[in-house]
């Protein structure tokens, strides 16, 4: 089957509420979750990111930022989308 | 194929942090087939071109834009130069007609600037081309988006003085006109442009070129400035190794937007250009980098060895990264836009002659420089002359974009709001070179010309 891949970047103060938030967000939009990690960075930022294979969702990628854009401004933290193809490119020769 | 959180970190970041973006989508389109005997069906012809690319250019960045998260802050068409196009119809009318369907037409489309109004006259010119020169002040202090240019010399050809002795008087006249002298900053003098630059003024569609390409202008000053502040101990090759690294990381960013960009335009993918150029937005400087460098102030005995060191890394790392590296790919300098650039004038650090010496090492030359608005002519040619000839001997592009700021004096500062920001007035020596450039003719071309 056909996916499409794209990572989720949560960046801020850790607290309660935050994966329970943005999986919910994806649940809701038939967005399967690969895998999440999180990491206490060394300048003291909590970064958590999801990998999410978007190819079934109802929605489009700039729905998609809107939505969890909000759930961000709700948090009060910083949240975003983009294609795994990114990461292959900057991070992989 | 999996990522550490801090490998999407680090490229989440660079972009929400460190203002990573691509500063410059441009699309080059050919206009050499709208020509017509018939001047309106040719205007008609080359607005329902632009336009046409336009908006197909406007919707493909905002799709590759939500995709990747990376902003594509300035979209831009670069046309074949107006003056090849205009041979057939040369009257000071049709030019201005001709400039308002380009304005208008970029308007339409909603792109940010449109370039090519301009001409190759490094060796002679044409009467068009002539003419296009004389129609400057009006075109640029009467629209808004166009932006124009000159190649006055080349390594092969020399330099042409006699082109280059218009200019004085053509950028006092348009200063004049224009509100805030601001036509003199949508014009650039070059010697060795290149045909495929995605950057403004300067960007033309080249007739060596295609019916359309895309060219990316990838920038991110503070990405660099980030890791140099990182990294403060280490000697110079470490320092150069790190900042490779990362700008390796950015191209690639602008080869992948680019590739995918052109894909979905059905055009040819044209080049990337890496080269750092700085926003008003705070941190993303040059100077900020040369600074953590080390450097006390830019403009510093030692800025130069600086600079030297961020060029060799920002090619090299960009090399490695794309086989499309193209257009100026350097550092630009702009005295507006980068507020660490404008502390250092203010502040007595740096000045045009220091200036000038940091532009032998850095593309793209004199960027954005306000000199008084009573600036003799020739004096405003004599700065041109010598930024240009440094170009023809080193074999590179530079270029010149002076604003003489009427009404005001050295010291004080020409606001021009909106992205373009603010520019100190600079001080000018006062001596003169009028009889010297009054010889006219060509700077004949250095030895390396003599290749073949």
């Amino acid at each position: 089957m056909k996916r499409e891949l794209v990572f989720i970047t949560v960046i801020g103060a850790d607290r309660k509420g935050i994966v329970a938030a943005v999986s919910t967000c994806l649940y809701e939009q038939n967005i399967n979750i690969v895998d999440i990690n999180q990491r206490i960075m060394t300048d003291g930022y909590f970064v958590m990111t999801m990998l999410a294979d978007v190819a079934e969702s109802y929605i489009s990628m700039e729905e998609l930022h809107t939505e969890l854009e909000a759930i961000g401004k709700r948090l009060n933290m910083k949240i975003q989308v983009q294609h795994e193809n990114i990461f292959k490119m900057m991070h992989r020769i | 194929m999996t990522f550490t959180v801090e490998e999407v970190y680090e490229t989440a970041s660079m972009i929400s942090e460190q203002n990573l973006d691509i500063r410059a989508a441009t699309l080059g389109v050919n206009l050499k087939d709208c020509i017509d005997n018939d001047f309106e069906a040719f205007r008609k012809n080359v607005y329902e071109r632009i336009v046409f690319h336009g908006r197909r250019l406007i919707r493909a960045a905002g799709t590759v834009e939500r995709k990747y998260g990376v902003p594509i802050v300035n979209k831009r068409i670069a046309v074949t130069p107006v003056s090849l196009i205009m041979e057939t119809h040369v009257e000071r009318e049709k030019f201005l007609a001709m400039a308002r369907t380009l304005d208008q037409a970029a308007m339409d489309a909603d792109v940010d600037f449109i370039g090519g109004f301009g001409a190759m006259v490094q060796k002679g010119m044409t009467r068009s081309e002539r003419m296009l020169i004389d129609a400057l002040p009006d075109v640029l202090s009467r629209t808004g988006r166009i932006c124009a240019f000159l190649n006055v010399g080349s390594n092969v050809s020399g330099l042409n003085l006699d082109a280059l002795n218009l200019l004085g008087a053509m950028l006092r006249e348009t200063a004049a006109k224009s509100r805030d002298s601001i036509g003199c900053a949508r014009f650039v003098v070059f010697v060795n442009a290149p045909e495929d630059n995605p950057f403004m003024a300067g960007a033309f569609h080249g007739v060596g070129e295609g019916d359309a390409a895309l060219n990316i202008g990838i920038s991110g000053p503070g990405v660099v400035k980030s890791v140099v502040e990182k990294n403060t101990a280490g000697d110079l090759t470490q320092l150069a190794e790190t900042i490779k690294k990362t700008v390796f990381k950015i191209t690639r960013s602008g080869e992948l937007i680019g590739r995918e960009m052109a894909g979905l335009l059905e055009i040819g993918f044209g080049i990337v250009d890496i080269s750092l150029a700085s926003t008003t937005a705070a941190g993303d400087s040059v100077a900020g980098v040369i600074e953590a460098f080390g450097i006390e102030k830019m403009g510093a005995h030692g800025s130069t060895m600086a600079l030297a060191l961020l060029m060799n890394a920002v090619k090299k790392g960009g090399a490695m990264a794309s086989g499309n590296i193209g257009g100026l790919s350097g550092t630009f300098i702009p005295v507006s836009e980068d507020a660490g650039m404008i502390d250092a004038v203010q502040c007595g650090a740096l000045g045009i002659d220091k200036l000038e010496a940091l532009t032998a090492v850095c593309s793209v030359g004199l960027d954005m420089i306000a000199v008084p608005g009573d600036t003799p002519d020739h004096v405003i040619n004599g700065i041109i002359a010598d930024e240009l000839a440094i170009g023809i001997v080193n074999n590179k592009t530079t270029g010149v974009r002076i604003i003489p700021a009427m009404g005001k004096q050295a010291g004080e500062i020409l606001e021009f709001g909106g992205l373009l920001g603010r520019v100190p007035v600079m001080t000018v020596n006062p001596y003169s070179a009028k009889a010297f450039l009054a010889r006219g003719g060509r700077l004949p071309a250095p030895v390396t010309s003599l290749r073949n």
